[in-house]
């Protein structure tokens, strides 16, 4: 029978998978998807928590995290774009020559 | 059992999308496989009697934040192989499965379960959607219309952001659309 504790593995997976992605990738854009990966898991994990003690307050913060999610990704494409325009292009390794 | 089939399935599915969308170097490639994953993880939440997170997975995710990302990708140069210097892929997959490793025995391990106490009990013979809706509206109001604000000051400043220099095109130059023209006149 599946426990908590499989769905809790599940959800450590996938956010190592999305730190791996943050820790090794260089554009903006792949950084946000992998964001979002981290996101989801801590999302999967709030959930299952949810279920197993019988309690409604995970999924209240998964909504939250959802709303988060949402705002960023709204605000962080938009500043995506002004860098696109700005520089032409995505790469954090082309931007650094912004420090002083 | 068909728990335990959808767990696996749902499971061993979302780890290679997101696997995929970690690794590729394509952004389209990416952004599908991060669409896809993010379907499945709502199946986990309709497998955990989570209805309406499920739901609000699939409509904010999958619906809002992918067409937001697709319409991004119009901007940017999407066809193109991402080029990216990676330092030290084997530093980064060391750090990777430490941090697995160590989260993985994080929630492995046994813990003192019978402290905890359901704060907003789930009732019996009500759905999910009446549940939430009533912890909600009392328990968490304030947060509620905190995060509505939030979402009002994020659209305000996307399109702001965004919103600038509109007619202008990014990814063709100008003499580009001069050569345009100039085929179209020759038509």
């Amino acid at each position: 029978m599946i426990g908590l504790s499989h769905y809790l593995i599940v959800s450590a997976l996938i956010f190592s998978i999305g730190l791996m992605g943050v820790l090794r990738r260089r554009n903006l854009l792949m950084l946000f998807f992998a964001t979002e990966v981290m996101l989801n898991a801590v999302n999967i994990a709030f959930a299952a928590i949810s279920h197993y003690y019988n309690d409604l307050t995970g999924q209240m913060f998964a909504f939250f995290i959802i709303a988060i999610a949402a705002s960023e990704v709204a605000v962080g494409l938009g500043l995506l774009i002004v860098l696109y325009k700005k520089y032409g292009s995505l790469d954090l390794d082309d931007l650094a020559k912004m420090k002083g | 059992m068909y728990e335990v089939v959808a767990f696996y399935l749902f499971s061993v599915l979302t780890i290679g999308l997101f696997l995929i969308t970690v690794m590729s170097k394509n952004v389209l490639y990416a952004m599908t496989s991060l669409a896809s994953g993010m379907v499945l993880i709502s199946g986990f939440f309709f497998i955990l009697g989570a209805d309406f997170l499920g739901v609000v997975q699939l409509i904010v995710y999958v619906g809002a934040v992918m067409a937001l990302y697709s319409f991004a990708m119009m901007f940017f140069d999407a066809t193109r192989d991402i080029k990216e210097k990676n330092t030290n892929p084997a530093l980064v997959f060391l750090l990777g499965g430490l941090s697995a490793l160590v989260l993985v025995l994080m929630f492995a391990a046994p813990i003192h379960s019978e402290a905890i106490q359901a704060l907003y009990p789930m009732h019996e013979g009500v759905g999910n959607a009446q549940d939430v809706g009533i912890v909600l509206f009392t328990k968490y109001l304030v947060p509620f219309e905190l995060a509505a604000v939030m979402l009002l000051v994020a659209m305000i400043a996307g399109i702001i952001l965004a919103g600038k220099k509109m007619d202008q095109s990014l990814t063709e130059d100008i003499s580009a659309d001069d050569e345009i023209l100039i085929q179209k006149d020759e038509k």
